[in-house]
């Protein structure tokens, strides 16, 4: 296969390798199966949410208001099951939380769909209004004991190991989810007509507007998709820790949004693409995860995260133009 | 022909927020024409064509379509009923592949929720083909030329089986060969009865393809005839309600010693003994295709073509005229093309607008502009240019266009130039701000300047100018009074 330089994916595949190999060099317990399990595991929420970012962001719409809307979801839901103390299986946890975030994403959609509001201001009141609300009327105390279907959930074990020193780890199935999240959302952008009609709006809204796409429709389908995938990453995070903090999640948007323009999605819209996320998410989860295993004091994560922005983004747009101006 | 025309508006009229951009507008396109619709800027026709595409819903009157009434289209009747707008901006997704772009008006209408590739890229080669053009169907389309797009814009409205193709202004942006190979296309849709709404102030174009020219103007039809009963002066006339080749020019004094002297200027490959005089008052027009030495010329003329032979006489003494520094110096201004319609800070005063220019002459000896003076001199260019202002304080967005092009025109005068070259005065602007320029240009010769003015407009050139030289290949092979030609004769000497 011809490798593709001018690609972010080749871009942050390579800085991938790279900083494995380094870490690796520094401690070669690092190249193992329980390192690879716990950075899959670690990706599987930011995983979720960098899905629904690159959505939006195809769509040429930003959203911020993401995590807030999960840790609603995700609280609310969580609160309400141990309230009511009714026993549902796990799924039920999981369609309530998708559901309330579907609602929050609903509400992003009025704004910016009905009202024709710019979406990095709707979004940017609704992060805080949504986290407000959640603190100030749902609650702040930290429910421990979450319902039985969730802490069933963080039990199912889809591989499972030992190490020769007797560690056991293991791959829950939650990741499952991040799978198919990526795999129906694939066959959504690439295969439907809605998901072309997405990169279309992206691309030119005034053009589709003007051959008769529904930019509005669209629109709502997008905020509300990623209000969906919010509610699901929410409620799996919950069930993994076995916690629902009302403080978690709402603050990792910047770092979830850098992810997917590591990998290639462009903030104007129209351009982005899965396997440049999921690339980005590994690397940005790689390097807030191994960065102590090479001992570099964690407070260094955020600067090592932005001068791979500056460098993963800055890179290809600096090729671009170069060769623009070969072309004359 | 007595059967029903493929389209037929019937008096429609609409206006936007009290401003009436059309008014009771009503003509009928056959299938299989070619219809020209002609207008100046702000004429209404952007609106017809949104009211077409179903873009905009008229206000009163109707579209029929095959006999069918509707008080409005929207945009997917109007795709329905085979009506395909080609936007000037072609409106394309830059970001997806000529193949997708191609076929994604039709996979709307398909009612297919999942997209095939294979069907997409066949549906978009089928296309390609009926109008003989050939582009890398994988491509994306921000890869691609200015005629490759304008091609995809064309072959997506095919997609759908169009069965009257409007294009606003297709040509304006293609070379004299790529407009040469649209034009085919339409004659071959023309020849596969599918109708085209021309939308074009390209006058010469027009007569090649389009069997009826329908003119309008402030948002009334003024004219609706076959365009064999239409010449190019007829048309400039209906479009514009003048008659251009009344002079505006004023008199002057012929006897005046001359301001300029031009005698054996040459340079090799570029200029051939240029002879000509220049007076104080007059306005000399300049007629030439390109390469006909006319910019080489004003480039001389203004010190940045150097010239190998000849010479130069401002009152009768000699000048060099190295650099433009030398020009400035000798009173020569020269205002490049689109000078006059670019370059103004809309959001500032016209004050500051007229001085940024000259900001050294009132700056004082730290620095400190000279606030005072600086408003002291605009308001006397304010008052010398008959600038409708309050006060040369208000932001220049705040005046109509003629008013602002007199704002441009102030800072090109505030160096106080005695002779002012303009090339290509009005390139770009609508025809209303034209004749403000041409008034303006008038004004300035009463003032006893010398202008020379350097277009592509024919009738420009015989409305402003007193004398007219055609060059041709580096030579001024005749010399035309103004206002004794009309711009068909001009065009056609020009190009003998």
């Amino acid at each position: 296969m011809k490798i593709d330089w001018t690609r972010n994916e080749t871009l942050v595949f390579l800085v991938v390798v790279a900083f494995c190999a380094l870490t690796t060099a520094v401690d070669p317990s690092f190249l193992s199966l329980p390192t690879l399990f716990d950075l899959l595991r670690n990706s599987i929420v930011t995983g979720i949410f960098a899905i629904g970012v690159l959505l939006v962001l195809i769509s040429g719409g930003i959203d911020v208001s993401f995590t807030a809307i999960a840790a609603f979801a995700m609280y609310s839901t969580t609160l309400t099951l141990v309230k009511l103390g009714i026993d549902v299986p796990w799924y039920g946890a999981f369609a309530l939380s998708v559901l309330i975030g579907t609602g929050l994403g609903l509400v992003n959609a009025v704004f910016i769909a009905g009202f024709r509001l710019p979406t990095l201001i709707v979004t940017l009141g609704t992060l805080s209004a949504i986290r407000g609300f959640l603190l100030t009327f749902v609650g702040s105390q930290l429910i421990s004991n979450v319902p039985p279907g969730m802490r069933d959930f963080s039990r199912l074990v889809m591989l499972r190991g030992t190490t020769g020193e007797g560690y056991f780890y293991s791959l829950p199935w939650a990741f499952a989810a991040l799978v198919l999240v990526v795999a129906g959302t694939w066959f959504l952008l690439y295969k439907t007509l809605l998901g072309r009609k997405i990169f279309a709006i992206g691309g030119s809204a005034e053009s589709a507007r003007r051959i008769g796409v529904g930019v509005r429709g669209v629109q709502v389908f997008v905020y509300a998709y990623v209000g969906a995938l919010s509610g699901l990453a929410g409620i799996i995070h919950a069930s993994l820790a076995r916690v629902a903090n009302p403080f978690d999640l709402v603050g990792l948007e910047l770092s979830v949004i850098a992810a997917v323009v590591l990998g290639g999605a462009r903030l104007a819209g129209g351009y982005g693409t899965i396997t440049g996320t999921l690339l980005g998410v590994a690397l940005i989860v790689l390097v807030s995860n191994s960065l102590i295993l090479l001992g570099i004091p964690s407070t260094w994560q955020s600067v090592v995260i932005g001068a791979l922005i500056l460098l993963g983004t800055g890179l290809p747009a600096f090729q671009a133009k170069r060769a623009a101006m070969r072309a004359g | 022909m007595t059967e029903t025309p493929l389209i037929r508006l019937e008096a429609v009229s609409k206006s936007f927020a009290g401003v009436r951009a059309l008014s009771g507008v009503s003509f009928s396109i056959e299938a299989g024409e070619a219809v020209c619709l002609a207008g100046e800027n702000g004429s209404g026709k952007s609106t017809l064509i949104k009211i077409l595409a179903g873009v905009e819903k008229p206000d009163r009157g109707q579209v029929v379509v095959d006999g069918e009434s509707f008080a409005a289209l929207d945009p997917r009747n109007s795709v329905a009923r085979g009506i395909q707008v080609i936007f000037q901006d072609f409106s394309l997704f830059p970001n997806l592949t000529v193949a997708e772009n191609i076929a994604f008006s039709a996979e709307l209408t398909s009612g297919h929720r999942l997209v095939n590739r294979r069907r997409v890229r066949a549906l978009a080669q089928d296309v390609l083909k009926r109008i003989a053009v050939e582009i890398p169907l994988d491509a994306r389309v921000e890869t691609l030329a200015v005629a490759d797009k304008q091609l995809v814009a064309i072959a997506r409205a095919l997609a759908l089986d169009a069965r009257l193709v409007i294009m606003d202004e297709p040509t304006t942006a293609l070379t004299e060969r790529e407009v040469q190979s649209l034009l085919a296309i339409i004659r071959r849709l023309k020849a596969a009865g599918v109708a085209v709404l021309f939308v074009s102030h390209k006058l010469a174009e027009v007569f090649e393809v389009c069997e009826k020219i329908v003119v309008i103007r402030n948002g009334e039809v003024v004219s609706d005839k076959p365009a064999s009963e239409f010449d190019l002066d007829s048309l400039a006339y209906h479009m514009t309600g003048r008659h251009f080749s009344a002079s505006v020019a004023r008199p002057f004094d012929p006897e005046a010693p001359a301001l300029l002297e031009v005698e054996g200027l040459g340079r090799d490959g570029a200029l051939d003994d240029i002879g000509f005089a220049l007076r104080p008052g007059e306005v000399l027009g300049i007629a030439g295709l390109l390469g006909s030495g006319r910019t080489a010329l004003a480039k001389a003329l203004f010190g940045l073509l150097p010239v190998d032979r000849g010479e130069i006489r401002l009152d009768g003494a000699a000048v060099a005229l190295a650099s433009p520094l030398d020009a400035i110096a000798a009173g020569i201004g020269y205002v490049p093309e689109d000078r006059l319609t670019e370059g103004l800070f809309l959001s500032q005063s016209i004050a500051r607008n007229i001085a940024i220019g000259r900001l050294d002459a009132f700056s004082g000896p730290l620095g400190w502009l000279d606030r005072a003076g600086l408003a002291a001199e605009a308001d006397d260019w304010l008052e010398r240019l008959s600038v409708a202002a309050p006060n040369s304080e208000v932001p220049v967005k705040s005046l109509s266009g003629g008013n602002q092009q007199r704002v441009v025109l102030a800072r090109w005068l505030a160096g106080g130039p005695r002779i002012l070259v303009l090339n290509g005065p009005t390139v770009g602007v609508d025809i209303g701000s034209k004749a403000d320029i041409h008034d303006i240009i008038a004004d300035l010769a009463a003032r006893r300047l010398g202008v020379i003015v350097i277009s592509d407009d024919l009738p420009e050139l015989i409305a402003c100018c007193h004398r007219i030289l055609v060059m041709k290949g580096g030579r001024i092979v005749e010399e035309i009074a103004g206002g004794s030609i009309d711009a068909g004769e001009l065009a056609a000497r020009l190009a003998s």
